[in-house]
């Protein structure tokens, strides 16, 4: 993936129209449109089976949808999965120069060193991958995503095997992505995450995408209550979910 | 232990692929052996021609007739004849892999032992498509013939010793419809002691001394035929060979190397080409690679080429080392090169197809294991071996796979046998299917 230029704050980075998705007779995704501006954090969250990872693959590239569009090519969208994708026999690094020679990084040494910077990782670079802790594997897994500097960074369920600790650093990184105008895209199952690093929410259930808008938007259409995952629940029940 | 039996059990529950090859495969290999053993020919069948004339089939050997067709017999004890009228019918059944090897008898080989004069020989056609089956069929015909020319020598010396019996004792010869009286060395013996004591010194008896003369006489005539008699005994009939395939006899030992060359090839490049794509989905890389990095045609060229490589530069390498032990001509290098690639490529197209289909490096391993050897195995069962039914369906199986083919090109390329291109052609057909094989695959594979 060749370098692409940063979108300007405030206008649109990634949209995606009527998508789509059936497997077998089990309609996985329906009609989901949304649209993420540059420098917003989105959060895709949902109950199990919602279609939130279905979404994510969908614009990263992976699986193609059945309907719909999506704005940008895969190609310049930073993917990060779910389990951390990279080479167990391969040193930190190791993985970093490869990832970033396969997107065509035209400074692949400039971009390692950038991403041992960011991910805080510049003493363990020549560990192989498989000896790190399990944060530390999904810090390489997101620099990975993160090396071609891409205007649009895909997480999916990017803090599900951390330790709290872990969790709030990572959260720190992201954000830290975002004030450099990268939209982040993340989904994730846990609602209390969703509702305090997200600028916008999107609420997939069975499919179908049954709210969007901000943190603020949301507690506003379940009413006030202090606790936002009892008025997310209480939000799928009302719609039959 | 119980509730790890259990969660064992579960994974394997969750590895369909693992269990049907679990299940499968042992079914298969019995069914494969089990049909081999029943409905195989319980002996290995032979074409035979006999083309001696019809009524010439009894030779004299003094005053014995011996019928050697009776002795034909001894050759069928361990092999099933089938009959043919002609040579070409007897070439096309070797040819078809419907027989083992032809037995030709030919029209000359009666009067051949009655003359003693020169060996009587028959012919075995056999198929060289590989040297184990050549040196089967050898092995086999010699056994038999072996058997054959021990009766007949037996047959020869009963003659042979009743010949000497007539000319030491004495007694009745049947020779041409006549009956002769043979006077026998000891009564000549008597008869002339006794001429000699009742003759005066220098008295001629005419008459008694020629009776002496013709009995030397017959007694030259017949150790001359003893010596023909005895000189046919150790071997009465002799053995040609003619191989259809291939201009020259290869040894065993030639052949064993393109063999093993072959085996290691196809096991290292195999695993490898399957191990290293279904890693790239254990490690769960894949998925990042082909949205845009890597296309899906572009990731199994690349396993397909390093595989291939690494196969190619250890085979050759074991090339090389065998060829300082038992002398190799380097003089068909370039051919070697040829023919490691082509098979290096074949099998390791063979070995993304298998990486593929598992989504595990281990289940890929195993898959990869169990599909190659009886492969292999099933490529080495020469035609005639097994019923004809069985190995039409061995040889399809076969086509199927690199591994005959690329035996085929190895062995033509360090040995001369047979020609290169044609297996050249056929794996450079497998390495276009088995990878259009594994891009199919990868579709699942996300």
């Amino acid at each position: 993936m060749a370098t692409t230029a940063p979108t300007a704050a405030g206008e649109s980075a990634l949209s995606a129209d009527g998508v789509s998705k059936r497997f077998g007779d089990r309609i996985a995704l329906r009609d989901v449109s949304f649209e993420a501006r540059a420098g917003e954090v989105v959060a895709v969250t949902g109950p199990n089976g919602a279609g939130k990872t279905t979404l994510l693959s969908i614009l990263a590239g992976i699986q193609a949808p059945d309907g719909g569009s999506v704005s940008r090519p895969p190609d310049e969208l930073g993917w990060v999965p779910q389990d951390a994708a990279l080479y167990a026999k391969l040193s930190v690094v190791e993985n970093l120069r490869l990832f970033a020679r396969l997107e065509g990084v035209a400074d692949v040494d400039g971009a390692v060193t950038r991403m041992l910077d960011q991910t805080g990782l510049g003493e363990r670079a020549g560990e192989e991958t498989s000896r790190l802790s399990g944060g530390n594997r999904q810090r390489v897994n997101i620099a990975i995503g993160l090396i071609a500097n891409p205007p649009v960074l895909l997480l999916d369920e990017p803090s599900s095997a951390l330790d709290p600790r872990q969790r709030e650093r990572l959260w720190q990184f992201i954000l830290g992505l975002t004030r450099d105008g990268t939209t982040v895209l993340f989904s994730t199952h846990d609602v209390g995450e969703a509702e305090r690093y997200a600028n916008r929410l999107l609420v997939l259930a069975d499919g179908e995408l049954l709210f969007s808008g901000s943190p603020a938007e949301f507690q506003a259409t379940v009413g006030e209550s202090h606790d936002f995952e009892a008025a997310f629940v209480r939000f799928l029940h009302e719609r039959g979910h | 232990m119980r509730w790890l039996l259990i969660k064992d059990l579960q994974i394997l529950r969750r590895s369909p692929l693992l269990v049907s090859l679990l299940i499968i495969y042992p079914i298969a290999v019995a069914l494969l052996i089990g049909f081999a053993l029943s409905r195989g020919p319980e002996k290995p069948k032979i074409a035979f021609l006999n083309l001696v004339p019809p009524g010439q089939a009894t030779l004299s050997v003094g005053a014995e007739q011996i019928n050697t067709a009776s002795y034909a017999n001894e050759l069928f004890k361990s092999v099933k004849p089938v009959r043919v009228q002609t040579r070409k019918q007897a070439i096309d059944k070797v040819r078809s892999g419907e027989v083992l090897g032809a037995l030709i008898i030919p029209a000359d080989v009666v009067q051949k032992l009655a003359t003693g004069l020169q060996p009587a020989t028959v012919e075995v056609v056999y198929n060289n498509e590989d040297p184990l089956k050549g040196s089967f069929v050898d092995a086999l015909i010699h056994s038999r013939l072996a058997d054959a020319n021990a009766a007949l020598a037996r047959k020869f010396k009963r003659i042979a010793i009743g010949d000497i019996g007539l000319l030491v004792s004495g007694g009745q010869l049947d020779l041409l419809g006549r009956t002769i009286q043979v006077l026998g060395l000891r009564q000549t013996r008597t008869i002339l002691r006794a001429a000699q004591a009742r003759l005066p010194r220098h008295s001629r008896q005419r008459a008694e001394l020629a009776r002496v003369i013709a009995f030397a006489n017959l007694a030259i005539s017949n150790l001359d035929l003893s010596k023909q008699v005895l000189g046919t005994v150790s071997q009465p009939v002799n053995v040609t060979r003619t191989p259809l395939q291939g201009a020259h006899r290869m040894p065993l030992d030639a052949f064993a190397t393109a063999a093993s060359v072959t085996v290691s090839l196809m096991f290292v490049t195999v695993l490898l080409a399957a191990g290293m794509l279904a890693l790239e989905r254990e490690e769960g890389a894949f998925s990042r690679l082909v949205r845009g990095l890597v296309s899906r045609g572009g990731l199994l060229a690349e396993k397909i080429a390093l595989s291939a490589m690494c196969a190619f530069a250890v085979s050759l390498a074991m090339l090389v080392g065998i060829a300082a032990f038992i002398g190799l001509d380097y003089g068909r290098f370039s051919q070697w090169l040829l023919a490691l690639a082509a098979g290096s490529l074949g099998f390791a197209a063979l070995g993304v197809a298998i990486g593929g289909l598992a989504r595990e490096v281990r289940a890929a391993s195993l898959l990869a294991f169990l599909l190659s050897l009886p492969i292999a195995f099933l490529a080495l069962v020469p035609s005639g071996a097994v019923s004809a039914g069985l190995f039409t369906v061995i040889k399809t199986v076969s086509f199927m796979f690199p591994f005959k083919a690329a035996l085929q090109a190895t062995n033509s390329a360090i040995n001369g046998g047979g020609g290169l291109l044609g297996p050249l052609l056929h794996l450079l057909g497998l390495t276009i299917a088995f990878a259009a094989l594994a891009r199919l695959s990868l579709r699942r594979f996300a």
